[in-house]
């Protein structure tokens, strides 16, 4: 191991991921649509067929459903299968394995088998591919038990998620923003696992919690940035993981600065806000709040094509700058 | 159930079906033993359900002992089945104890799944049976994926996925026999047409006459057998567990059967007549089928075939005196195996 960091895109970082978990482990294989020689639609398997040859990259047909449910058994007899999904919207044609197989068997059969599959989602909006390739079903996930739902915002975290995933004997769904792919960060090499189901404090603040996923906390970032200049100070979570959901440093968090505003791109209603904001309701740190939570979540629209309309359904910087003002002032 | 290649056969005529010629005379007896075991364990399971000691629902196969019988005769310990909610003759033809499959009807710690599946997610993975399954169609991507960590870890195991007429419309269906054919894997596609789906007859919901049919748009062998005769499941099995190992990929087997009991415990059985459901139990019977079988080639006669009948209704008893006796789970283990590691 070594502990080298340079700078990666997001892609690079899970490419390197699978690589070093492919390296490592002659039962890791991947699964998916177009992965092989083409590289995948966002190439983020890349050139792997070539160092890891057809039978470990393995180009699945067009059958999502099936693909997975290939996945799930070989998960369940000994393979452990990275299934990329060629966008997230594609979930609702694989439900069936990933709620009621991948997520139920290990508790059917009483704890008999595991199910160490992996599944990759690329996700969300901003790419103008409009309403059946830009979504965040995130949350539809993250309601089943037997399942991890992960959304690792930063390229350190997928690389660290990823590995962590694939370590993990129970299926994990790994949410990962299209537009994150191309940003680029610090990425040590090696093996490094970046523990599921604990979030991250990106910014510490007094004034505001700001528990953001995704690509969300890139935009909280940059929110708080302009609040600064306000003087109002703004913590910045990074939920990290949907299930299971780091909920004492989200209470912690609220307990220091008695108001929260929860950022995310899924339809916000009876989503991952919603969660947070019980969560919180449900704590000791509801006694300790000073203002009603606020969610801003995506539009209660479908994702359309057009740019400004497109921008317009989920949050962007000026309405969580605008949110958090106003919450942190007192106007609502 | 390991079969030996050759075997030496009952008698020495090489007229005789398949089964007879290829088995020895205590494998015979054993699959009878099996086909009795189902027979008895399914008719005890809806006497304790009618009695209140098991709740939910079920799903008995009854009159289709051969086809489970007979597709697992040439399997292995370590060969690798899915099921589906019709499975508990799955899952005993595949080796499993009626002792634990009992506690799990009952809800009991013992049972298999610890009381968290019951019937329709019945299972012994110890015996290489990953699950009956209460998706129509689920278990046959999940087989697939079985055969594909055989190819994989070259670890020389069969996978045989059951599953109903019903499920041959499912995309599942369609999607894994594709796969699998694609990538040339170790599976066999083993369809029990029992001619309904719930109560829709497959003439009325399926556009082939032959559920095999469909194995040609997939480019591998479709062999339609008589599904209570326990020689020709067999013999379809064997040729296509066969074809598995040598690497030649997977086959598609249609069991023609018959249920005799309704499609579920719900079932007021207006979709079928008296008279068809007579005639099934009355001359086509697979377990009367094989015992005369037995006797006509002087393989077992009717105090040895009473013996096996006897055993079994000891072995039946036991088991359900086990699953009475079991513990049930505490309700503060609720959540246990949700997760590997507990949360």
């Amino acid at each position: 191991m070594s502990t080298e960091v340079r700078e990666l895109s997001y892609s690079q970082a899970i490419q390197e991921a699978m690589a070093i978990a492919l390296e490592a482990d002659e039962r890791v294989v991947l699964m998916g649509e177009d992965i092989g020689v083409y590289g995948g639609a966002f190439q983020v398997t890349g050139d792997l067929i070539e160092r890891f040859g057809p039978e470990r990259v393995m180009d699945t047909p067009i059958s999502e459903l099936g693909g997975a449910g290939v996945a799930v058994g070989a998960a369940v007899t000994g393979l452990r299968p990275i299934f990329e999904f060629q966008f997230s919207d594609f979930a609702t044609l694989a439900m069936e394995q990933i709620v009621n197989q991948a997520a139920k068997m290990r508790y059917m059969l009483g704890g008999a088998v595991s199910v160490p599959v992996v599944m990759r989602f690329p996700a969300g909006s901003g790419t103008g591919a409009a309403a059946q390739h830009s979504q965040s079903l995130e949350a539809w996930l993250g309601h089943v038990p037997g399942l991890k739902v992960i959304q690792p915002a930063t390229p350190h975290d997928a690389k660290g998620m990823l590995l962590a995933a694939v370590a993990d004997p129970d299926p994990v769904m790994i949410f990962e923003h299209k537009l994150l792919y191309k940003m680029k960060g610090p990425v040590p090499e090696g093996h490094y696992t970046v523990p599921i189901g604990k979030a991250a404090i990106r910014r510490s603040g007094t004034d505001l919690t700001i528990v953001a996923t995704s690509i969300m906390v890139h935009k909280a970032l940059e929110a708080a940035e302009t609040l600064a200049a306000e003087g109002i100070d703004v913590e910045v979570v990074d939920l990290r993981s949907i299930r299971p959901m780091d909920s004492a440093t989200i209470i912690a968090s609220v307990i220091k600065t008695h108001r929260l505003l929860c950022v995310y791109e899924g339809v916000k209603t009876l989503g991952i806000g919603a969660e947070i904001s019980a969560m919180i309701a449900e704590s000791e740190a509801f006694d300790r709040l000073d203002a009603p939570i606020v969610r801003l979540g995506g539009a209660e629209t479908p994702i359309p094509y057009n740019p400004e309309l497109e921008k317009a359904a989920v949050p962007q910087v000026p309405g969580i700058v605008a949110a958090a003002r106003d919450l942190v002032r007192g106007v609502r | 159930m390991t079969a030996p290649a050759t075997a030496p056969a009952a008698t020495d005529s090489t007229n005789l079906p398949f089964l007879y010629r290829h088995y020895p005379r205590e494998e015979l007896l054993g699959a009878l033993r099996r086909m009795h075991l189902i027979r008895r364990f399914e008719e005890a399971a809806e006497e304790s359900y009618m009695r209140g000691l098991i709740h939910g629902t079920m799903h008995l196969s009854i009159g289709q002992e051969a086809s489970a019988v007979g597709i697992c005769l040439p399997l292995t310990r370590e060969d690798q089945i899915t099921s589906t909610h019709r499975g508990h003759g799955h899952c005993i033809a595949k080796g499993a104890d009626v002792s634990r499959m009992f506690a799990e009807f009952f809800g009991k710690t013992t049972g298999y799944c610890g009381g968290r599946g019951g019937s329709m997610h019945i299972a012994d993975v110890s015996t290489g049976n990953l699950g009956a399954n209460g998706i129509v169609g689920g278990g046959i991507p999940i087989a697939v994926g079985a055969a594909l960590t055989a190819k994989r870890l070259r670890t020389g195991k069969v996978a045989v996925s059951f599953f109903g007429d019903g499920a041959n419309n499912e995309g599942a269906f369609h999607e894994a026999l594709n796969m699998a054919s694609v990538w040339k894997l170790p599976v066999v596609f083993v369809c029990e047409n029992n001619g309904y789906g719930m109560s829709t007859s497959t003439e009325r919901s399926t556009a082939v006459p032959n559920i095999a049919d469909r194995a040609a748009a997939y480019a591998m062998p479709g062999v339609i057998v008589d599904g209570n005769d326990l020689s020709a499941v067999a013999q379809a099995s064997h040729e296509a567990v066969e074809r598995a190992r040598r690497g030649e990929g997977p086959s598609l087997i249609e069991c023609k059967t018959y249920r005799h009991r309704g499609h579920s415990k719900s079932d007021r059985n207006r979709y079928r007549t008296k008279d068809e459901i007579d005639d099934w139990m009355a001359n086509r019977d697979p377990i009367a089928r094989y015992e005369a079988q037995l006797s006509e080639f002087g393989i077992a006669g009717a105090a040895e075939i009473e013996a096996v009948r006897l055993a079994v209704r000891a072995e039946i008893d036991a088991g359900i005196e086990f699953a009475k006796a079991s513990p049930a789970p505490a309700t503060a283990d609720l959540a246990d195996y949700v997760y590997t590691e507990q949360q």
